[in-house]
């Protein structure tokens, strides 16, 4: 039972991480229907960006974050304009393509400029574990947990109660419609892609101090974040939260009692599962962006 | 097609085939050679997701799974069975040909982003189970000392003997994709292709239509994880790498998909290209270089460099149709139409 709540507890760690890449990807792939194959590039850029702000120029935790998201949100909104813009008209799968190579030049550009050395980063927190009864949770997990679920809070608001919100969420129901609306789809579109590559690069800022930071650590990234999509159900925001917490529950429990070897399949089992029993996604009655 | 555009045509592939036919003796190193035989193992691969992306349309990017499976499953026979390789190899390509089956069936079930992410998923899986399962596999230490294939006094050991085998593999892989897509169930598939429920709507049954498309492409990407595995004479989960998938892809996309020699000129370009690159930059510039090209092949020659050039002599000769089976060809100049998932 102890046991149960322990990885309980770590599950709630890494799913609220899970929960914004998968927000960020919902966005991406709901309004723009792009596959973001390079998501997980913006998670890494997110964990080098941390590693930078915490080990080269010691920046408190909260200023690393920062400058995590903003990083994330530049290079999203230079990859909107360059590549996704240009390509709007064009089959999913051509811009599936374009995504991978992006994908691909992107790790290899982060491999040239850190090298392909694993980096631990240097954080703020005591190492002591708190005991809360029977569980006990490292002071850095909990801070992580507490900013996924700001950020997750924040991302819900931008979404629900703000004008730009409100233009997503018409472009997501119906492009053509919002323009006429005088909705400057252009913008959403390309603010979106800003915004979910910005959450994914706060993800990676918020894993890397707990794992190793290295080039290659967004493939599986990627992966989780399509597996929480599939989960909620496209475009669906609170489906990304549930999902993605409920991934890291899942995976814990996959690690703890099947096989530690076996924990990253259950992204895979499970999106093989839903897309083939439920492809809406589990929460599909709940409500969507739209 | 005319008398005159088939006899240039002829001559062509007589200086391809004799060129073929006769370089192990003019290249000028067994390196060049290993190029060479490494290029004919990704033509049978190439070959293999082009029957799939090219001729109906949907990305697998699972297909690194069957090129592994067919390694794994020729390794294991001959290492702990002692089978002989040539029987080693038809069934890695009967295992290959089930699991593509076996897959096949329940991914076609979706189309567009939701049968890429789940031919991922299930490629993912099997990854997973080959570096887990120590007893079977060896787990990420691999398999080493796969023999090469002998053939009574004959033994395969040298690059030139195996040149030959590669070659006939991939002069197989594409008579067998030629006739394929020639044939009655060719032309089911581009019709499932350029507009499904048109074509459902005259009888093509596209469950089974496809379903025997990804069994023929799986098959064919076993007998290429087999030939790799009795060259290298070693195999690693390395086989499941995505890696290798994306090569698959940029050399199909790269050489012109739903062309039958695109996937060949696009796995000789992009064996060669990376080698070449090697003398003059690190492995790190390969790949972003790799990248790169990709995304610049999507923006400036989408269709490829097959079709392409072929439009560009149709256009010099007399105004032509559009190159054989290239996309487009069947019903419109417009791409294939998205395909939402099914609901």
């Amino acid at each position: 039972m102890d046991a149960l709540l322990q990885h309980l507890v770590n599950g709630l760690v890494l799913g609220g991480t899970y929960a914004l890449l998968g927000i960020g990807l919902t966005l991406i792939f709901g309004l723009m229907n792009v596959v973001n194959f390079a998501h997980g590039e913006f998670y890494t850029l997110g964990a080098y960006a941390t590693f930078a702000a915490l080990a080269l120029a010691g920046l408190p935790f909260a200023g690393a974050l920062a400058l995590a998201l903003a990083a994330g949100m530049a290079l999203g909104a230079l990859t909107e304009r360059v590549l996704l813009r240009p390509l709007r008209h064009e089959s999913i799968e051509t811009v599936m393509l374009v995504m991978i190579g992006l994908w691909i030049a992107l790790q290899n550009a982060e491999l040239l400029v850190w090298g392909g050395v694993a980096k631990s980063i240097p954080h703020p927190f005591p190492t002591a574990p708190l005991t809360l009864g029977p569980v006990s949770i490292a002071p850095l997990r909990l801070a992580v947990l507490a900013a996924a679920l700001a950020l997750i809070a924040g991302a819900h608001l931008l979404i629900q109660k703000t004008r730009f919100g409100c233009a997503m969420r018409a472009t997501f129901q119906d492009p053509d419609t919002a323009a006429l609306m005088g909705v400057r789809i252009h913008r959403v579109r390309a603010a979106t892609f800003a915004l979910g590559s910005g959450l994914a690069a706060a993800a990676g800022a918020l894993l890397g101090p707990i794992f190793l930071v290295y080039p290659s650590m967004g493939d599986l990234a990627s992966l989780k974040a399509f597996s929480v999509v599939i989960l909620g159900g496209l475009g669906n925001v609170w489906g990304a939260t549930v999902g993605g917490l409920l991934l890291g529950v899942a995976e814990e429990l996959g690690a703890g009692y099947v096989s530690s070897g076996y924990r990253d399949a259950v992204g895979f089992v499970i999106m093989i599962l839903v897309l083939l029993l439920r492809p809406s996604g589990l929460f599909a009655r709940a409500e969507r962006v739209g | 097609m005319s008398a005159r555009r088939l006899r240039p045509r002829a001559a062509a592939w007589a200086v391809v085939g004799l060129a073929a036919a006769t370089a192990p003796a003019w290249l000028p190193s067994p390196y060049h050679l290993h190029i060479l035989i490494m290029a004919g193992i990704f033509a049978v691969l190439a070959q293999s997701l082009n029957l799939l992306l090219g001729y109906t349309g949907q990305l697998s990017l699972g297909h690194a799974a069957f090129f592994g499976l067919g390694a794994y499953t020729s390794a294991l026979l001959t290492l702990r069975l002692g089978w002989p390789f040539w029987a080693a190899l038809p069934a890695a390509a009967v295992v290959a040909g089930l699991a593509g089956g076996a897959i096949g069936r329940l991914a076609f079930r979706l189309r567009g982003a939701y049968f890429v992410l789940v031919t991922i998923s299930f490629a993912g899986v099997i990854a997973l189970v080959a570096q887990n399962w120590m007893e079977l596999t060896n787990g990420p230490l691999g398999l080493p000392g796969v023999p090469p294939p002998e053939l009574g006094p004959w033994s395969f050991r040298s690059k030139a003997a195996y040149y030959y085998l590669v070659l006939a593999a991939v002069a197989l892989a594409w008579g067998v994709t030629a006739r394929l897509v020639r044939s009655r169930i060719g032309r089911a598939l581009v019709a499932l292709r350029e507009n499904e429920p048109l074509a459902e709507s005259i009888g093509v049954d596209a469950t089974r239509y496809l379903v025997l498309a990804a069994v023929v492409s799986a098959t064919m990407a076993g007998v290429a994880g087999s030939l790799y595995a009795h060259y290298t004479r070693f195999v690693s989960p390395e086989v499941f790498l995505f890696t290798y998938t994306v090569t698959m892809v940029v050399m199909v996309v790269a050489g012109g998909k739903g062309t039958l020699s695109g996937p060949l000129v696009g796995a000789l370009l992009f064996t060669a290209l990376p080698e070449a690159l090697r003398e003059a930059v690190s492995w790190q510039w390969q790949m972003l270089a790799y990248g790169v090209i990709l995304v610049l092949l999507v923006f400036f020659l989408p269709r490829g460099i097959v079709p392409t050039l072929a439009a560009r002599l149709a256009r010099a000769r007399v105004p032509a149709p559009v190159a054989d089976g290239a996309p487009g060809a069947l019903l419109s100049e417009a791409g294939p139409a998205e395909r939402p998932g099914r609901r």
